[in-house]
């Protein structure tokens, strides 16, 4: 049995229903993917092989599977986190989606159209025009400086010199690299030059942008900006974003919805608060054990229904507010306080439960 | 237990048993040798029917040199290549010395420093003084075809190689078996071929100077970071994109480099090409070596060795310039750079104007001289006269204790049992796979007929590795635990490895006259600047924190060097071991110029006369074998050689 805490109350239960439904829209919509590197890549999927473990596989065949069976579905304008350890094969993954790694197996559908099925033309205009990406360690040239990086992709899909450089001024301007267009990467520190790297990202203006572990290179404090930066971004321009990231804390963060990867599979697919709430196995529950709960969990999670007993003068807040946001008015009202959605109560959250929620333990019945 | 503790206990003990295996092997070698020495001794016979049929088929050769794969393959290939020398070199003369120095000092100028462009001019000029003006230029005129020949075939087979693993495959194979080839094993068969010539020296030139150029190529291909290549595709960039914008701009240093390396391969083979009517500074060399005149080699020396340096400053600092410095970036202004160009090329303007029209400045004016002839000869004699005790001295000692007996040993053995002793070292050194080869070409050398000479040959070799390596791995480890001594050490093996090998036969015969000693001499003088470096850098790669529990439990300097140092950087050794065999086999047969003998003494007869080709021939391809028994039996450590001086970068 897996430790579940707080317990996910009926609407909160409810939430986690609708969550697995599909949603009516997708962006991408992935299904059955694999990867597997070595020999035996086109002979192990659909035999008996493809149940073996990892390791018993790579004994066996000398074939390493990096990604097994995975599907998910991105809704259009949401920040999609897959978040897993080195070797989990997120970064496979995210390599498959444009075919920069070739699949072995399963579909990826963008837009109507499968992928996997594009000829090499139509694929590199995909990645011209709909997809682009940022890298762990930005992929800058070298020998080129700040501007022409960021009009490489321009550059590539053959735009006149003037138009391209305009546009890569407007980008670093974005990113606030006003200034530094005529430098070179070496001379940028690892924030600056990851800011060049989204700048190339956004300068094609894509439907999709991709993130493999970007901050991961980054030290804390820079990283922190740069989330902010990623957030403000999707704010402004409201792109469709599939992130990759071994940190917990980003991919909570960043998300709207996260996939926890483990050797190759999808564990679990969810909001930051499902995760943190509803573990669904203990490598799960083990991950988020140390999430300060009252960071991620919403009033919504938490709340009971309400008692013909309870006051109901006591401050009203959406039930998507994060706990720790209500804290202070808990402290100060004797009252519960109510969750109002679309101006309809549909539940209270009293003192002792959000306590509880704060201090991880189970609440009092 | 985990299992990797588990799985290194059974290697821990087949190490044992491998120094075990070895010393059982040599006291069975031991035994059978007592047993059976001079039976089946294979001594060597010139006129065996291989030998006459080699003969033969060359006389057929020249005979039908209207065959159609003359006609529309060899004799286009050689003509094509010697018509494109004798326009360089047409070229090169007209300019005159005043323009080719002009050249030469505007290129430094520009494209290095304006101290280079000085010191480059000033060798040019000092070149002529040595009065081997004109030969330089043939030497130069047939350089620069082969590296430009080189350069436009090397570097797209090196993008396809770095670009491809499929073709890396074939390749790869293909260019440890050059790089392993004494330099003039593959003149004699190419004399079949392409006839004595201009455009034979060329090819031949060619041929080893390829190698530098598709490995570095591909070297360079292959470091650029996969993450940027995937940066470029991901913004949908063709194929050829990722190449022009990406992989090329990136891999520009190491390319830099291997243009570099492919002059000096092809400077170091063309002397040697002399050999096949190359003319230049070569024959020079080469005339006077063959009447012993210490002198007058030295100057054709001297000009080889200046040539050489001219043409490595002038092409190193293209390998040096990082990705980090880019064009004006932080050395000189624009404006400064094109002030620069206008005098570079107002300099080289100015200098070919003059060498074109006023014949001072065409001709390399012949009252100005610098011979160096004349007092190098005079301190031969007076060392003749003088320190022949030790010369000799040294030279009886080192034959008569040491040469002698081996190849006494060798050459009475059994054959099968050298070759038997062989294959059973590789066996246990370096594998299966190495034993077979090790075997099959020690049986290949026995059918050529030139068992004997090879056994002498083998002899040199065996007895040059063993000082290459003890002076190696003690100024390698010296080197690597003092910096003082490193500082020295490198700059002289950096000169070393620019010079070609013909030029280090110079002092050997200076100081010990014509004889088997002086080629081994040469060849570890040659072998020793190679296993310096890459002892001095395996050393150098032992981790601090290994020598520093090795102290703090207190090991004296000795007792660090003997049981942490160079066991850990066994594998270093090993490559060095392996690299000293390739070069000291390599010079040694050059030596045959010198006394010699053996294998290297048939190659030049072969060349110099029509009815010693069969041997010529057969011994040259015996070399080849040898040189491939002796690098499959110390492989063993898997780690290959490397390019020389690539471990600077």
């Amino acid at each position: 049995m897996t430790s579940t805490f707080p317990a996910p109350g009926p609407f909160a239960q409810a939430r986690l229903a609708e969550a697995q439904q599909p949603s009516a829209e997708t962006a991408i919509s992935v299904k059955g993917l694999w990867k597997i590197f070595g020999p035996g890549e086109h002979k192990i999927i659909g035999t008996p092989l493809a149940d073996l473990t990892r390791d018993e596989l790579r004994l066996a065949t000398g074939s390493n599977v990096a990604v097994r069976d995975v599907s998910f579905d991105v809704r259009p304008g949401e920040v999609f986190v897959v978040m897993g350890l080195s070797g989990s094969g997120k970064s496979t993954l995210i390599r498959c989606l444009t075919r920069l790694i070739e699949p072995t197996a399963g579909e990826v559908m963008f837009d109507g159209e499968e992928i996997g099925k594009a000829s090499q033309a139509r694929l590199r205009d995909l990645r011209r025009h709909r997809f682009s990406m940022v890298f762990q360690h930005f992929g800058l040239l070298p020998h080129r400086r700040v501007i022409d990086n960021v009009a490489f992709g321009l550059e590539v899909r053959g735009e006149p010199k003037k138009a391209r450089r305009d546009k890569a001024a407007q980008m670093l301007a974005l990113v606030g690299l006003e200034g530094q267009e005529m430098r070179y990467p070496d001379q940028l520190s690892g924030g600056m030059q990851q800011r060049v790297g989204l700048a190339r990202a956004l300068a094609v203006d894509p439907d999709v942008m991709l993130f493999d572990e970007p901050f991961s290179a980054l030290d804390p404090l820079i990283r922190r900006d740069m989330q902010n930066e990623v957030l403000r971004l999707h704010n402004e321009v409201g792109k469709t974003m599939i992130f990759i990231t071994h940190d917990l804390a980003e991919a909570l963060k960043l998300g709207d919805h996260v996939a926890i990867m483990r050797a190759g599979q999808i564990v679990q697919i969810g909001r930051p608060e499902e995760i943190v709430g509803a573990p669904a196995d203990d490598y799960v529950a083990d991950f988020v054990q140390d999430v300060p709960k009252s960071y991620v969990l919403t009033l919504g999670w938490i709340m009971r229904e309400v008692r013909p007993e309870d006051p109901l003068d006591g401050p009203a807040y959406p039930s998507t507010t994060i706990i720790r946001e209500a804290v202070r008015d808990v402290a100060c009202s004797d009252s519960p306080i109510r969750i109002v959605d679309d101006g309809k109560l549909v539940g209270v959250v009293d003192r002792s439960m959000v306590l509880a929620a704060i201090a991880g333990t189970e609440p009092e019945a | 237990m985990t299992a990797a503790a588990l799985a290194a206990r059974p290697r821990a003990a087949l190490r044992l048993s491998k120094t075990r295996s070895i010393l059982l092997l040599s006291a069975v070698a031991v035994l059978l040798y007592v047993l059976a020495n001079g039976h089946l001794t294979l001594p060597l016979d010139t006129q065996t029917p291989l030998f006459t049929a080699l003969n033969s088929f060359r006389d057929w050769m020249i005979a039908n040199r209207t065959a159609w794969f003359f006609v529309f393959f060899f004799t286009p290939v050689r003509e094509g290549t010697a018509g494109l020398v004798d326009f360089v070199t047409g070229w090169l003369t007209t300019l005159g010395w005043v323009g080719i120095a002009a050249i030469a000092g505007a290129l430094g100028l520009v494209f290095v420093t304006w101290r280079t462009g000085v010191a480059v001019a000033v060798a040019l000029v000092l070149v002529g003084l040595l009065g081997v003006w004109d030969a330089t230029m043939v030497t130069l005129g047939q350089m620069i075809v082969a590296v430009a020949l080189s350069l436009v075939i090397g570097i797209p087979i090196g993008i396809w190689a770095g670009r491809s693993d499929r073709v890396q495959h074939v390749v790869t194979p293909l260019l440890d078996l050059m790089q392993i080839m004494p330099t003039y094993a593959y003149l004699v068969p190419l004399v079949l071929l392409f006839f004595i010539g201009n455009g034979t020296a060329t090819i031949a030139t060619m041929i080893y100077a390829i190698p530098p150029a598709i490995r570095l190529t591909a070297l360079g291909i292959r470091g650029v970071s996969a993450e940027t290549v995937e940066a470029a595709s991901s913004l949908g960039s063709t194929g050829w994109q990722v190449l022009r914008k990406v992989q090329i701009p990136m891999a520009r240093s190491t390319i830099g480099l291997a243009v570099n390396q492919t002059i000096m391969m092809a400077l170091s083979m063309v002397v040697i090409t002399a050999f096949v009517g190359a003319g230049g500074l070569g024959e020079v060399l080469l005339k006077a070596l063959e009447i012993q005149d210490v002198g007058g080699s030295f100057d054709a020396g001297v000009a080889i060795v200046l040539l050489a340096m001219v043409l490595d400053r002038l092409t190193a600092s293209a390998s040096q310039t990082s990705d980090r410095s880019r064009p004006g970036a932080d050395r000189v202004s624009v404006a400064d750079r094109r002030r620069l160009q206008a005098a570079g090329i107002t300099i080289a303007i100015v200098g070919i104007g003059l060498g074109v029209t006023q014949s001072w400045a065409h001709v390399f004016p012949s009252d100005f001289s610098l011979s160096f002839a004349d007092p190098v000869n005079a301190l031969v004699s007076w060392l003749e006269a003088n320190a022949v005790w030790l010369t000799s001295g040294l030279k009886d000692v080192a034959s008569s204790w040491l040469l002698d007996p081996l190849q006494q040993v060798l050459t009475s053995a059994p054959f099968w049992l050298v070759i038997g002793y062989a294959a059973a070292l590789a066996l246990v050194v370096s594998g299966r796979r190495a034993a077979a080869v090790a075997a099959i070409a020690g049986l290949a050398i026995a059918a050529l007929g030139v068992w004997r000479p090879a056994m002498e040959t083998l002899t040199q070799v065996l007895f040059g590795v063993v000082i290459a390596m003890v002076v190696g791995v003690a100024v390698g480890t010296w080197a690597a635990r003092s910096g003082l001594v490193s500082q020295i050490v490198r700059p002289i093996n950096d000169a070393l490895q620019t010079m070609p090998a013909f030029v280090y036969l110079i002092p050997a015969l200076a100081l010990f006259g014509p004889t088997r000693f002086t080629a081994v001499v040469a060849a570890v003088i040659y072998a020793i600047p190679a296993v310096t470096r890459l002892v001095e850098d395996g050393v150098r790669g032992v981790s601090v924190t290994a020598i520093e529990s090795a102290t703090s439990s207190g090991s004296t300097a000795f007792q660090v060097i003997r049981k942490v140092q160079l066991p850990m950087a066994r594998r270093s050794l090993l490559a060095g071991l392996n690299q000293g065999v390739v070069l000291v086999l390599a010079m040694v047969v050059v030596g045959g110029l010198v006394g010699g003998q053996a294998l290297g003494y048939r190659v030049v007869q072969g060349l110099a006369q029509a009815s010693d080709f069969g041997i010529g021939l057969s011994a040259a391809l015996a070399i080849v074998l040898l040189g491939v028994m002796l690098d499959r039996i110390t492989q063993g450590a898997g780690a290959r050689r490397e390019v020389k001086r690539i471990e600077d970068e």
